[in-house]
């Protein structure tokens, strides 16, 4: 938990309250629905993994939180309540008030999401002038350098001009300039090599630990998440596939698709089993099958799972969209070994 | 194929150039149809305005203005499509060679191309066609091609140099298909709505230069293509003499087929890269 | 740095490239023109002048067709380009001289403005996209670059001089106005130059706006224009700092590309307008066989597109980081 003040409530309340959430995208032949009514809520302070699989709809669910989506993508549904304020009914200007200050974000590429004709430091300046912060601008520009460990000289090179991992940090540095109470992470670590990762990984859990802000971290990387979040959602189709405390989840999956993900990773030490992967590929977002989403590919499908659409079922507090969990469903899951 | 239709149709200024395209087509195939008579003919009704007689007046001359400008669509389209066919020729060979073969061959055509393209066009054709007296259509379409390749030729060496390395190509090599297979059979057919854009890019430019030429008299002065139709509409001063319709249909008619390659043109760069398709508004929730 | 030099490398080359064209294609036609044409000034020069206009031409029938090559790059480097035959005595360079001015101020100065005025439309059309801007400029101005130069100068000429005098259509000045610095002369001028530009920038602006919206639509598509809406940093800023900034860049290297294609379309208007620039006085030539004139005029237009592609290779330079620290 954050030691900071919480200067608009009173009483704890989520930071963060995701209901409902639809993004659909207009294509040439209709819509096609990335997220399905997702909802979640999110403590200060709280690591939040999401992880799925490419075109599932995690990014896009992160953009449209942060209300970030463009043409032809758009929010047609539900609501994204920030420290008690709806995101997704206010005006350009109150989110701008917003922007970075209290919410920021970091991609996946530095080299893309860094404007190649600017420097390091320009790009600093500009975001800190936007929020009227004009007077200790090269301070607070080194002190946020100092604080992911690269040097601020660095504030005068363009982006192309520095490693992998220095740009990465470089826009971690960026995320922080106000400390602001969410940092949300689409797959910031992707780029770069195992050993940068973990670094990475640890030097941002550190950073949280310090400054006491909440984090929405996407990947595809279950395993790499595991260590850090508090919370894990996995996503599939758009839609929660499974959502709880992270623990809970990586070591007693209960959706069979997060049971496939697991199961594709190797364990350095348990005894070697062959791996296997889960055959088939995601649905068509535009031409959605009825039922569940994942029975197509799924080893423990049942008759009524391409009838029925499965809602979230609680299982000992973990959220799991599976009929196997249905209440009143005797159960017919297999244990995990 | 189909999926090309049906691009086409969803379109509309696709469909517009289409319309006017085929409207050419039409009077090229079958001039004496729609406008029958010889466009040589002199006459006494000299700067006749429109008449029942001659629908679009006559010329100073006294020949049929609207028979004339039938009969130039034929010469006008042979042009734009044989030009425009060599010159894609070129670009594709020179342009996807680059691409492929890469290293130092990349750098001598990328070299060779560049050179040609900055080279101005009008005044070096203007300046060829000056030193021959006698000016015939094949030495213009030889002038046309060999200036208007290079745009394309870039072009498409920045499309297959972006697909180059693309696993199919890989599959392919792998599978211990010959260069010259790859090239034909699995990398030509994933550009072709680029390589059709620089066909009608080149066809645009074909035109629009050869009526230039004409127009300056360095056409083949006794034609009936529209150029040389403006040619000697400036020549007898029509435009001073009330001769307006002589003077504005020829240009409208070469106007309209330059439109109907720049729509058509446009479309199929928008096929090509799907990023600068229309956007559709989405009914987002407020 | 290197960037610079490579420049200027491929600025020689096509130079030396032009030059030798210029040079070969007398020397390779068929029917050997350029016999026939010095049978005409046989009769009217004589020794030293005789043999100037040979050499500037690269013509000597006694010397090996490489000495000739030698002698004519000479004559270029040293502007010693021969005796007009249309002009007849006036040298080659006069002609040209004269003319330059008249070019250098419509067509430099309306391709410049056809540039900006383009690139910023089509910025601001990708900008609001969807909006009324966009959806109904560019496909205007598609149709305008299927149009031909010269008849968008002889409508033009149509329409405000026929039947609504009010613009001169011909010439670049009022001859009865004696040339000079002075006001009468420099309105008429302007007077005169309006309907040239007019068509010039008609019919060149659309591809600007065309280029300009097509790339500034893939930039805004690019991560980092959504990071600095993420930042909340204000509007103009995005569209200014991140989007067109970028943009920019690749629409100068085409703009540079195409010079060549935006002179052609300039001699054709300056023929219509009988403008006492660069391209009517080739035409003329051209009519008059007159061939000295014919290459000087030739070599004059190719250097001045190389030497504005240098210019915006430079300005490249100059915005894009990039370059500067690449190989």
């Amino acid at each position: 938990m954050s030691l900071r003040d919480v200067p608009y409530q009173t009483a704890p309340s989520p930071l963060l309250e995701v209901r409902d959430l639809t993004v659909e995208y207009a294509t040439a032949t209709g819509s096609a629905l990335a997220v399905d009514k997702v909802g979640f809520t999110l403590d200060k302070g709280e690591f939040l993994g999401i992880v799925g699989e490419s075109g599932c709809g995690k990014s896009t669910l992160l953009f449209g939180i942060a209300q970030l989506l463009s043409p032809p993508a758009g929010i047609t549904g539900g609501s994204v309540s920030f420290k008690g304020r709806n995101l997704v009914t206010m005006t350009a200007r109150q989110l701008n008030a917003i922007r970075w200050s209290e919410l920021s974000v970091v991609m996946q590429s530095a080299m893309n999401a860094l404007n190649p004709v600017k420097t390091i430091g320009s790009q600093f300046r500009d975001v800190l002038r936007a929020h009227s912060f004009d007077t200790d601008i090269a301070v607070r520009s080194r002190e946020v350098m100092e604080l992911v460990g690269v040097d601020p000289v660095h504030l005068g090179s363009y982006p192309h001009q520095l490693s992998g991992g220095m740009r990465q940090r470089a826009m971690i540095a960026m995320a922080l300039l106000f400390t602001p109470d969410l940092i949300i992470m689409d797959e910031p670590t992707s780029a770069l090599d195992v050993v940068a990762q973990r670094s990475l990984m640890v030097q941002i859990k550190e950073l949280q630990r310090e400054l006491g802000f909440a984090i929405i971290f996407v990947t595809h990387d279950m395993s790499l998440v595991s260590h850090f979040s508090d919370q894990l959602i996995v996503m599939y189709g758009g839609q929660i596939a499974e959502f709880g405390d992270t623990r809970t989840v990586f070591d007693t999956p209960r959706h069979p698709y997060s049971r496939g993900l697991l199961d594709a990773f190797p364990s350095i030490r348990g005894p070697k089993v062959p791996l296997l992967g889960i055959p088939g590929s995601p649905p068509d977002l535009s031409d959605l099958p009825p039922g569940c989403r994942f029975a197509a590919r799924c080893p423990s499908v049942m008759p009524s799972c391409t009838q029925t659409g499965p809602e979230l079922y609680d299982v000992d507090q973990v959220l799991v969209r599976c009929l196997l969990h249905a209440p009143g469903q005797v159960s017919k899951e297999e244990v995990p070994a | 194929m189909a999926t090309l239709f049906r691009a086409i149709r969803h379109n509309g200024k696709a469909a517009a150039g289409l319309l006017i395209l085929i409207f050419f087509l039409v009077l090229a195939a079958v001039p004496d149809l729609i406008a029958p008579g010889n466009p040589a003919t002199i006459t006494n009704d000299v700067s006749l305005g429109i008449s029942g007689q001659h629908w679009l007046g006559t010329t100073g001359f006294g020949q049929d203005i609207l028979v004339q400008v039938v009969h130039g669509a034929r010469p006008a389209l042979l042009i734009a499509v044989v030009s425009g066919l060599l010159a894609t020729v070129l670009s594709v060979l020179v342009g996807v060679s680059a691409a492929y073969l890469g290293g130092i061959w990349d750098d001598v055509l990328n070299l060779f191309t560049d050179v040609v393209l900055v080279i101005p066009t009008l005044p070096l054709v203007v300046v060829i066609a000056g030193y021959f007296s006698h000016h015939s259509i094949t030495v213009m379409i030889i002038a046309l091609v060999v200036t208007g390749w290079s745009f394309g030729a870039r072009q498409l060496r920045v499309q297959a140099l972006s697909l180059r390395n693309r696993d199919f190509l890989e599959a392919a090599r792998v599978r211990g298909e010959r260069r010259s297979y790859i090239i034909m059979f699995e990398l030509l057919p994933n550009m072709t709505s680029l390589i059709v854009a620089n066909f009608l890019g080149a066809a645009l430019y074909s035109i629009l230069t050869a009526s230039g030429l004409e127009f300056l008299g360095l056409g083949d002065v006794n034609s009936y293509d529209w150029g040389t139709m403006l040619y000697w509409a400036q020549n007898q001063s029509a435009l001073q003499t009330g001769g307006y319709v002589w003077a504005a249909v020829p240009g409208l008619c070469i106007a309209l087929l330059g439109t109907a390659f720049a729509l058509l043109n446009n479309a199929f760069d928008e096929i090509s890269n799907p990023a600068l398709r229309p956007v559709r508004r989405l009914r987002v929730a407020s | 740095m290197r960037f610079l030099i490579r420049r200027l490398g491929f600025f020689v080359l096509t130079l030396w490239a032009a030059l030798t064209i210029n040079f070969a294609i007398p020397h390779m036609l068929p029917g050997n023109p350029v016999t026939a044409m010095m049978a005409r000034y046989h009769g009217r020069l004589h020794g030293q002048a005789l043999q100037a206009v040979e050499a500037a031409l690269g013509i000597n029938s006694h010397q090996s067709l490489l000495s000739q090559y030698v002698t004519y790059l000479h004559n270029c480097a040293t502007f010693n380009f021969g005796i007009s035959v249309a002009n007849f005595p006036t040298p080659v360079t006069s002609v040209v001289g004269a003319a330059i001015p008249w070019t250098l101020g419509l067509v430099g100065v309306t391709t410049v403005l056809a540039f900006v005025i383009g690139t910023g439309i089509g910025a601001l059309a990708a900008w609001k996209r969807g909006g009324k801007l966009d959806s109904v400029l560019p496909p205007l101005f598609v149709v305008a670059t299927g149009l031909p130069y010269f008849w968008v100068a002889i409508m033009l000429i149509m329409v405000f001089a026929e039947i609504n005098p009010w613009l001169p259509t011909a010439f670049g000045s009022d001859s009865s106005i004696a040339t000079g610095w002075n006001s009468d002369f420099v309105s008429t001028v302007l007077q005169h130059a309006v309907l040239p530009a007019g068509s010039i920038l008609l019919t060149s602006a659309g591809v600007w706006v065309l280029t300009m919206r097509n790339t500034m639509i893939t930039t805004l598509a690019e991560d980092y224009v959504r990071m600095a809406r993420a930042k909340g940093l204000p509007g103009r800023r995005i569209m200014l700092d991140y989007a067109a900034r970028n943009s920019i860049l690749p629409n100068l290297t085409g703009f540079a590309m195409s010079l060549g294609f935006v002179v052609s379309g300039a001699v054709l208007v300056e023929y219509v307008f009988a403008y006492p620039g660069v391209g009517f006085q080739l035409v003329q030539a051209v009519d008059n066989e007159d061939f000295p004139v014919m290459q000087c005029l030739f070599l004059v237009i190719t250097v001045a597109v190389l030497l504005s592609v240098l210019l915006a290779d430079i300005v490249t330079a100059l915005l894009d980081p990039r370059t500067r620290s690449a190989r």
